[in-house]
C-alpha cells in the first residue's frame, strides 16, 4: 500500500498560494488515514468473531452429535473391560460364621407363552397340564385362546420339567432365564433367613427380593452391586444350629409342647450363635401366612417364637430385681428378707407356687434358689417402680431388639402404661410384662458379661462392641453365683451338665386368654441359662409353649421338669461343638502304664 | 533429491496403512477373544455357583446325620460328647528314642590275618 503523505507538497503550495491554511489539508489526510485503519481493524475483529463463532459451533455440534449418537444406539457392554463377571450373581450369598452356605442363587428358567405364535394351543394346554399337575388344562386352553399375546406359565422350572416342555416342541412356549434363591439346608435356620420371592419380572431377568427375616432386613446390602457379590456372614453356626434344632425338636415332642424356641448367644460379642423356633418351615417353599381370624399368630410355622413370641417370661425376671437391689446396695446375697406367704397388697394377694410358704425369712440367694414370689416382691418394693423401669429399660426389656430381622422392630415388649405398685410387684417375677426370648437372652447376657449391656446381632462380629455398664462386676458375679445355685440345689436341678457348670433360672407363666384372664392348664416354660458359671461364655434361652411332662402320676407343667432337661441336653451337645472344654476331674495316666507299650 | 523424498513418503504411507490395517484386525480378534473368554468365565462361574450350592446341599446336616445313622456299623460315628475332650497328660509318653550311635561300627568285615579260620 502506498502511503499518502499527510502534507503533500503540491497541495500545500497551491493552498498557500491561495491563502488557505495548510493544516486543514493535514487534518483531512489524517482523518482519511484513520478511517482506513479503522476499517482494517473492524474487518479483523469481524474475522476473529467469525472464527470463534465457527469454532464454538463445531465444538457444540460435535458434542451434540456424539450425544445424539449415544442416545440413538443400542446400549452395549464395553467389550474390552475386564469386569462383568460380578454382574452374574445378582444377590449376594448368605453364609454362616464359618463360611458355609445358607442361601445362594441358582440359575433356572421361567416358562412363558406367546399364544399368537402357538401352533396348536389345545394340545399345548393338555400336555402342559400333564407335566405340571397343579395346572388346569381347560383353564390354560381358555387363556391361550382368548386373544392375549403373552402370559406367564411358570416362574421356575426344574431341568427335567424344562426338558419335558422342550419336548412339546411348540414355538409359542418360551423360556426366560431366572436366578432363583436356594436354601440348601432346607428347614435349618428357616426363621433367621426368612425367604425370597420375585419382584419386578421381565422376560430376560427378574429381581429377587427378600420376603422375611434377614433376607428382607438386609435386602439393600444383599442386592447392592457395589459389594461385588461378597457374601454376608451371619453369626449363626450351622453345626450348632443343626444340633440345637435336633435336640429342641425331640424335646418338644417329648414334652408334648405346641411350640418351642431356643436362642444361644455369645456373651462377649452378642452374636446369636443359634436361633431355633419350632414348628418351622422350608424357606425354599415358604407357606402362606394364616388368614383366618381366630388363628393365633403362633399357630403359623412362619411365626418366629424366638423374636416375635412376646410372652410373660415368669420367674426368669426375678434375678433382675435381685441384681438391681444389690447394685443399689439395698441387699446383699445373705440379707434376710420377709418371704411370708401369702402376701397381701391392697386387694391383691401374692402367692407362692402351689401355695408354699418359704418364710418367714429367706436369704436373698434363697429367694432366687427357691423362686419365691413374695421375697422378690418385697425386694422390688424396696427398689420402687421408677428405678425398676429404668433398670428394665437399660437391659433392653422395653424396646424392640436391634437384631437384623424384619420381624424384630414389630415385636415390642408389652409393658403396662401405668406402673402402679402392683405392677412393680408382678413385673419383678415376670408377670404383667411380656418380652421375647431374644430380649431375655440379651438381658441375661448382660449379667453374664459382667454387667456390661449386650446388643444381640445376627451378623458376625469379630470385635465385641463397647457396651454401657448396667451393674458392677461384683453384682453380676453374685447374680451368676445365685443362678448357679438354682441349678445345684434349686428348681433347675435337672439342668446340671457335668463339666459345664450351668447357671440359670426357670420361669413358668400361665398363658393369657384372648378374652382376658389366664388359662389354668396352658403355660409357657422358660429356662434362661448361662455356662460355664465361673466365666460365662454363652447364654441359652429355651422356651416351650404349652408343655406337659406326663411321666409322673400327675402332669407336670413347671419349667424345672420341661424346659430345663431340654436345655441341659442342648448344652451337653453344643458346648463341645463350641469348643468349650468340660471341667472334669481326671486321673493323670500313671507314668509306668504310660510308657508300658514302649517295648 | 525431491523424487527420493516423495518415494520415501509414499512408501512409508503404504507401510503405515498396512500396519494400521493389521492392527485393526488384531484388535478386533482380541476383542472377540475377550468376549468368548468372558462368556466362558460367566458359564464357569455359574457352574461353580451351582456346584457350591450342590456341595452345600449334599453336606446339609440333616443328610449327614441320616448317612451317619445308616452307616453306623461301618463308621461308628456318634455326636461329639463332652467326655471326648482330653488332657495332654492323658496321652502316653512316646517310646524313648535310640541313643546316637557314636562308636564306630564295622559295616564290611575286616580280615585279621593272625586269626585262625575254621
Amino acid at each position: 500500500m502506498t502511503r499518502t503523505p499527510l502534507r503533500p507538497l503540491a497541495r500545500i503550495l497551491s493552498a498557500r498560494a491561495a491563502g488557505e491554511n495548510p493544516d486543514v489539508i493535514e487534518r483531512e489526510n489524517l482523518a482519511e488515514r484513520h478511517e482506513v485503519i479503522r476499517d482494517r481493524a473492524r474487518a479483523r475483529a469481524e474475522g476473529r468473531l467469525m472464527f470463534l463463532g465457527l469454532f464454538f459451533f463445531l465444538a457444540f455440534s460435535a458434542i451434540g452429535g456424539r450425544m445424539g449418537l449415544l442416545a440413538a444406539t443400542e446400549p452395549m457392554e464395553p467389550k474390552a473391560a475386564a469386569t462383568g463377571a460380578q454382574i452374574l450373581a445378582q444377590r449376594a450369598d448368605i453364609t454362616d460364621r464359618n463360611g458355609r452356605i445358607l442361601a445362594t442363587n441358582m440359575l433356572t428358567h421361567a416358562l412363558y407363552a406367546q399364544p399368537k405364535v402357538m401352533v396348536d394351543p389345545k394340545r399345548v394346554a393338555r400336555e402342559l397340564a400333564a407335566i405340571f399337575p397343579d395346572l388346569d388344562g381347560a383353564a390354560l386352553e381358555q387363556r391361550f385362546t382368548d386373544g392375549r399375546s403373552f402370559l406367564w406359565v411358570r416362574k421356575v422350572l426344574s431341568p427335567e420339567q424344562m426338558q419335558a416342555v422342550h419336548e412339546i416342541g411348540d414355538p409359542g412356549l418360551l423360556f426366560g432365564p431366572r436366578e432363583m434363591r436356594l436354601y440348601p439346608n432346607g428347614r435349618l435356620a428357616a426363621h433367621v433367613l426368612g425367604g425370597a420371592s420375585f419382584g419386578a419380572e421381565g422376560v430376560n431377568s427378574a429381581e429377587v427380593i427378600g420376603t422375611a427375616g434377614v433376607e428382607k432386613a438386609l435386602d439393600a446390602r444383599l442386592r447392592d452391586p457395589a459389594n461385588g457379590g461378597a457374601p454376608v456372614a451371619l453369626s449363626i453356626d450351622l453345626t450348632v444350629q443343626a444340633t440345637t434344632q435336633e435336640v429342641l425338636e425331640a424335646g418338644m415332642k417329648m414334652m408334648n409342647a405346641k411350640g418351642a424356641a431356643a436362642v444361644l448367644l455369645d456373651v462377649a460379642t452378642g452374636e446369636v450363635i443359634s436361633m431355633v423356633s419350632l414348628p418351622d418351615f422350608d424357606p425354599n417353599d415358604r407357606p402362606n401366612p394364616l388368614v383366618t381370624k381366630e388363628a393365633e399368630p403362633g399357630d403359623s410355622p412362619l411365626f418366629n417364637r424366638a423374636v416375635q413370641g412376646v410372652y410373660e417370661l415368669g420367674s426368669t425376671f426375678k434375678i433382675f430385681a435381685v441384681a438391681q437391689a444389690m447394685e443399689l446396695g439395698l441387699v446383699n446375697p445373705e440379707t434376710m428378707v420377709d418371704a411370708n406367704a401369702p402376701m397381701t397388697w391392697g386387694k391383691f394377694k401374692i402367692n407362692e407356687f402351689e401355695g408354699h410358704n418359704y418364710g418367714p425369712l429367706l436369704s436373698v440367694t434363697d429367694v432366687i434358689v427357691k423362686s419365691s414370689n413374695v421375697g422378690t416382691a418385697r425386694i422390688a418394693l424396696q427398689i420402687g417402680g421408677l428405678r425398676q423401669q429404668a433398670f428394665f429399660k437399660s437391659l433392653g426389656l422395653f424396646d424392640a431388639t436391634p437384631i437384623e430381622m424384619v420381624e424384630a422392630p414389630g415385636a415390642k415388649p408389652l409393658v403396662p402404661s401405668r406402673w402402679a405398685d402392683i405392677t412393680t410387684i408382678t413385673a419383678s417375677y415376670g408377670h404383667g410384662v411380656a418380652a421375647s426370648p431374644m430380649h431375655l437372652a440379651a438381658a441375661y447376657a448382660t449379667i453374664a458379661n459382667g454387667g456390661v449391656a449386650v446388643t444381640p446381632t445376627l451378623l458376625r462380629r469379630d470385635v465385641p462392641p463397647a457396651g454401657v455398664r448396667v451393674m458392677s462386676q461384683e453384682v453380676a458375679a453374685d447374680a451368676v453365683s445365685m443362678l448357679r445355685q438354682v441349678v445345684t440345689r434349686g428348681t433347675a436341678s435337672l439342668g446340671e451338665v457335668e463339666g459345664y457348670a450351668v447357671a440359670g433360672k426357670t420361669g413358668t407363666a400361665d398363658k393369657p386368654k384372648r378374652s382376658g384372664g389366664y388359662y389354668k392348664d396352658k403355660v409357657v416354660n422358660t429356662f434362661a441359662s448361662m455356662f460355664p458359671a465361673n466365666d460365662p461364655k454363652y447364654v441359652l434361652i429355651v422356651t416351650l409353649d404349652e408343655p406337659v411332662e406326663t411321666t409322673g402320676p400327675k402332669p407336670r407343667r413347671t419349667a424345672g421338669w420341661t424346659a430345663v432337661p431340654v436345655a441341659a441336653e442342648i448344652i451337653r451337645r453344643t458346648a463341645p461343638l463350641l469348643g468349650l472344654r468340660p471341667e472334669i476331674e481326671f486321673t493323670p495316666v500313671d507314668t509306668v502304664t504310660a510308657v508300658a507299650d514302649e517295648g | 533429491m525431491r523424487p527420493v523424498l516423495f518415494i520415501v513418503i509414499f512408501a512409508s504411507m503404504i507401510g503405515l496403512g498396512f500396519w494400521a490395517y493389521r492392527e485393526n484386525y488384531a484388535t478386533k480378534d482380541a476383542l472377540d477373544r475377550v468376549e468368548t473368554l468372558q462368556s466362558e468365565i460367566a458359564t464357569l462361574r455359574e457352574a461353580l455357583a451351582l456346584q457350591r450350592a450342590e456341595w452345600a446341599y449334599l453336606n446339609r446336616p440333616d443328610r449327614l446325620r441320616a448317612l451317619a445313622e445308616a452307616n453306623f456299623d461301618r463308621l461308628g460315628l456318634l455326636p461329639l460328647e463332652p467326655t471326648q475332650f482330653g488332657e495332654v497328660a492323658q496321652i502316653a509318653n512316646p517310646a524313648a528314642k535310640l541313643p546316637f550311635i557314636t562308636n564306630p561300627v564295622d559295616v564290611i568285615g575286616t580280615q585279621q590275618p593272625e586269626q585262625d579260620f575254621p
